[in-house]
C-alpha cells in the first residue's frame, strides 16, 4: 500500500464516518418520544394563559416545524437536512436568541474551543510522552516508578472531579485565579489578550492534567516494551549513548502507536473540553451547548453536535494523514 | 474520560493455553496493585451495600433535617442546604453509581464480545462494515449526543434509561479490542485444528476463542464500570441525568447548584471528590493489577 492508497482509503473512511455520524444525529432526536415542537407550544400556551386559539396553534406548529426541519416524512426531512448542512451549513435560527442564525453563534464560539483544546492537548501530549519515555526507558530505576505513580494517580480521576478540585484549590483556597472567568468582548487589544490568557489558564491546566496521566502510562508501557527490542540492544553494543538510544531508537518507535491512540481518543478529549468549558464558564461550544440544553434550544444543540462530529473527525483525519511522515514503512512500500 | 483508551495495545495472547488454576487457588493472581485495588473496592462495595440498611431516612428526601449543619456525631459529614445528611447521601451515591456501572458493564461486555468476536472471526465484507460502524461510534464525540438526549428526556427519564443510553454508546471501544484479539487468534493452528475436526463457527467461537478472550474481558469489564460511572456522573454534574437519585455526580451537581463554594460548605464538595477519587483509583488499580497478573501468568510481562 503506497502513500496514495493510504490517503485515499483514509479519506474514504472519513466521509463514511461523517455520513454515519450525521445520520445518527438526525435520527436520534426523531426516535425520541418527545417532540420539541410540542414542548415549545406548551411553553407559549402557558405563557399566554391558554388564550391561544386552535387555528393559531396549528399555524404556529407548521411554522415551528419548518424552522426545526420537521416538515414532511422522515426521508424528505433527511434529504433536506443533509442538503442544508452540506451545501449551506445552515442549522436554522436559534430559538433563545431569535433570529440569530445558529451557524453564526457556533462560529463565534469555535475559535475559543479550538484554541483552548489544541493548546492543552499538544502540551499534555508532549509533556506526558516525555515523562512516560523517561519512566519507561529507565524502568529499572526507583526514581522512574515515582513518575509512573504520578500517572497512576492522575489518570483515573474524571474530568469533572479534576475541574471542581482545581476550582476549589486554585481559585478558592489559594485565590490565584478568578472563581468565574470573565472574557472581554470586542476588538482584541494586548491588554484584553492578557486577560483572556489569564482567565484561560485554569481550564487549560485542568485539561493538561487530565490528558497528562494517560499519556504517561501508555508511553511508559510502550517504552518498556521497545527498550527490550533487539535493535536497541544492538545500538547499545554499537556504542550509541543513552540519550541517542532513548530518543532515536525507543522514542521514534514508541511514538507511532501514541499518534494512533491520540487520533482515536480525540472524541473523548473533546468531551472533556466541553465539560471543562461548562464548569469554568469558558465561552466555547461547551458553554453554548449547556445553555441550549437548559433552554431547550434544539437547533443550537444539533448545530453544535454536528460541528463537534465534523471537527473531531477532521482532526482525526489530519493526524492520520501526518502518520506517513512519521512512519517511513508506509512511505517506502 | 479517556478511560478506555488504555486498551489500545491489547494484551498479548500466548500460544500456550492458560495453565490450569491449581485447585481453585487464585493466589497466583495477587500482586500489590491488585491487592490494594481489591481492598478499596471491597471496603467501598460492601460498605455501600450494607450501610444503607441502617440508614435512618432515605437521603434523597429533602428537608429531613435542619439545613447546613456542621459535621457532628449525629451527622458525620453535616447536612446540606437541602436538609439532607451528606454522609448518607454519599453512601447511597456510591451504591447507586456502582450498581449502574456494573449493570452497564454487563451490557457493554455482552454486546462488545458478540460484535468483536463475530467480526474478527467471520471477517470479509461483514467485518469491514461492522468496523466502520465501530470506528464511527468511537470517533463521534459521546458527550454532545448525551447532552441532546439528556435535554430531550430530562425529567421523564428513569435512572435505568440513563444506563441503557450509556450502553448504546459505550460498546464500541471494547468491541474493537475484542476483535483485535480475535484477529490474532484466527490464524492460530489450534483454530484450524478445531475447524478440520468438524467444529462449526459457533463452536469454535465458544470453545476455542472465548477462553482466550475471557481473561481480557475481566479487565475490559472493570474499565467499562469506570467509564459508565464517569459518564453518568458527568451528565449529572451538568444536570442532565436523574439528579434526584443520589450518585457521585448528582451530589456534586447539588453542591455546585447551591454554591457550596461560596457558602463555605467544603465538606459537601470535598467528600464526594475524595470518595470518587478513591473509588476510581480502586477500580483502576484492580484493572491494571489483573492485567499484570494475567500477563505474568502468560509469561509475557
Amino acid at each position: 500500500m503506497g502513500v496514495l492508497a493510504f490517503v485515499a482509503k483514509r479519506i474514504g473512511i472519513y466521509f463514511a464516518v461523517l455520513f454515519i455520524g450525521l445520520t445518527i444525529t438526525f435520527l436520534l432526536p426523531r426516535l425520541m418520544p418527545i417532540n420539541p415542537v410540542d414542548g415549545y407550544i406548551g411553553q407559549l400556551q402557558s405563557r399566554a394563559n391558554g388564550t391561544m386559539t386552535a387555528e393559531a396553534i396549528t399555524e404556529l406548529r407548521s411554522t415551528l416545524e419548518t424552522l426545526y426541519g420537521l416538515k414532511g416524512d422522515l426521508f424528505t426531512q433527511y434529504v433536506s437536512y443533509l442538503k442544508r448542512i452540506v451545501f449551506s451549513f445552515d442549522f436554522g435560527p436559534s430559538f433563545t436568541y431569535y433570529p440569530q442564525p445558529v451557524s453564526a453563534m457556533i462560529f463565534n464560539a469555535l475559535p475559543w474551543t479550538l484554541g483552548l483544546l489544541l493548546t492543552a492537548t499538544v502540551i499534555a501530549w508532549l509533556l506526558g510522552n516525555m515523562v512516560g519515555l523517561v519512566a519507561g526507558y529507565f524502568h529499572k530505576k526507583k526514581a522512574a516508578s515515582i513518575l509512573e505513580f504520578v500517572g497512576i494517580l492522575l489518570y483515573p480521576i474524571p474530568y469533572y472531579i479534576l475541574a471542581v478540585s482545581m476550582l476549589l484549590l486554585l481559585a478558592y483556597i489559594f485565590p490565584i485565579f478568578p472563581l468565574s472567568a470573565t472574557f472581554p468582548v470586542g476588538q482584541m487589544t494586548p491588554e484584553k489578550f492578557g486577560m483572556v490568557i489569564y482567565n484561560s489558564l485554569l481550564p487549560g491546566i485542568t485539561l493538561v492534567l487530565a490528558g497528562f496521566g494517560w499519556n504517561i502510562l501508555s508511553m511508559k508501557a510502550l517504552a518498556v516494551a521497545t527498550t527490550e527490542e533487539a535493535y536497541v540492544t544492538y545500538a547499545r553494543l554499537k556504542g550509541a549513548s543513552n540519550w541517542t538510544r532513548m530518543t532515536r531508537y525507543v522514542f521514534r518507535n514508541a511514538l507511532l502507536p501514541q499518534v494512533t491512540a491520540l487520533a482515536l481518543s480525540l472524541g473523548m478529549v473533546f468531551n472533556g473540553a466541553l465539560l471543562t468549558e461548562m464548569i469554568f464558564s469558558y465561552p466555547g461550544i461547551g458553554l453554548i451547548m449547556r445553555t441550549a440544553a437548559n433552554g431547550g434550544d434544539y437547533n443550537v444543540l444539533y448545530g453544535a453536535i454536528t460541528i463537534s462530529i465534523i471537527a473531531v473527525a477532521t482532526a482525526g483525519l489530519v493526524i492520520d494523514l501526518l502518520y506517513p511522515l512519521l512512519d517511513p514503512r508506509i512511505r517506502h512500500k | 474520560m479517556t478511560i478506555e483508551t488504555n486498551v489500545v495495545a491489547p494484551p498479548v495472547v500466548s500460544a500456550a493455553p492458560l495453565p490450569g488454576k491449581s485447585g481453585g487457588n487464585l493466589l497466583w493472581l495477587l500482586n500489590p496493585r491488585l491487592g490494594i485495588g481489591l481492598a478499596i473496592l471491597l471496603i467501598m462495595g460492601v460498605g455501600s451495600f450494607i450501610l444503607p440498611m441502617f440508614a435512618p431516612v432515605d437521603p434523597s428526601i429533602q428537608a429531613s433535617y435542619m439545613r447546613n449543619l456542621p459535621p457532628s456525631g449525629i451527622h458525620l459529614l453535616g447536612t446540606n442546604s437541602l436538609g439532607q445528611d451528606i454522609f448518607w447521601f454519599l453512601v447511597f451515591a456510591v451504591r447507586n453509581s456502582l450498581t449502574l456501572g456494573v449493570l452497564v458493564a454487563l451490557g457493554v461486555t455482552i454486546i462488545a464480545t458478540a460484535v468483536g468476536l463475530s467480526a474478527g472471526y467471520i471477517g470479509g465484507g461483514f467485518e469491514r462494515v461492522v468496523m466502520l460502524v465501530v470506528d464511527t461510534f468511537i470517533t463521534v464525540p459521546l458527550l454532545p449526543i448525551l447532552i441532546i438526549l439528556g435535554a430531550l428526556i430530562r425529567g421523564n427519564t428513569s435512572f435505568l434509561s440513563v444506563g441503557i443510553i450509556i450502553v448504546i454508546f459505550g460498546w464500541a471501544w471494547d468491541a474493537r479490542t475484542v476483535r483485535a484479539m480475535a484477529l490474532s487468534l484466527r490464524e492460530r493452528e489450534f483454530i484450524n485444528m478445531a475447524r478440520f475436526s468438524g467444529a462449526n463457527t459457533v463452536q469454535v467461537i465458544l470453545r476455542e476463542i472465548f477462553p482466550y478472550v475471557s481473561a481480557y474481558m475481566v479487565v475490559g469489564f472493570i474499565n467499562t464500570v469506570l467509564f459508565a460511572i464517569n459518564t453518568e456522573a458527568t451528565l449529572s454534574v451538568i444536570g442532565l441525568s436523574k439528579v434526584e437519585v443520589p450518585t457521585l455526580g448528582s451530589i456534586i451537581f447539588w453542591a455546585l447548584n447551591y454554591n457550596a463554594l461560596f457558602t463555605g460548605q467544603y465538606v459537601w464538595l470535598v467528600a464526594p471528590i475524595i470518595a470518587t477519587i478513591t473509588l476510581f483509583l480502586g477500580l483502576f488499580l484492580t484493572s491494571t493489577g489483573f492485567n499484570a497478573a494475567f500477563a505474568s501468568k502468560r509469561g509475557v510481562s
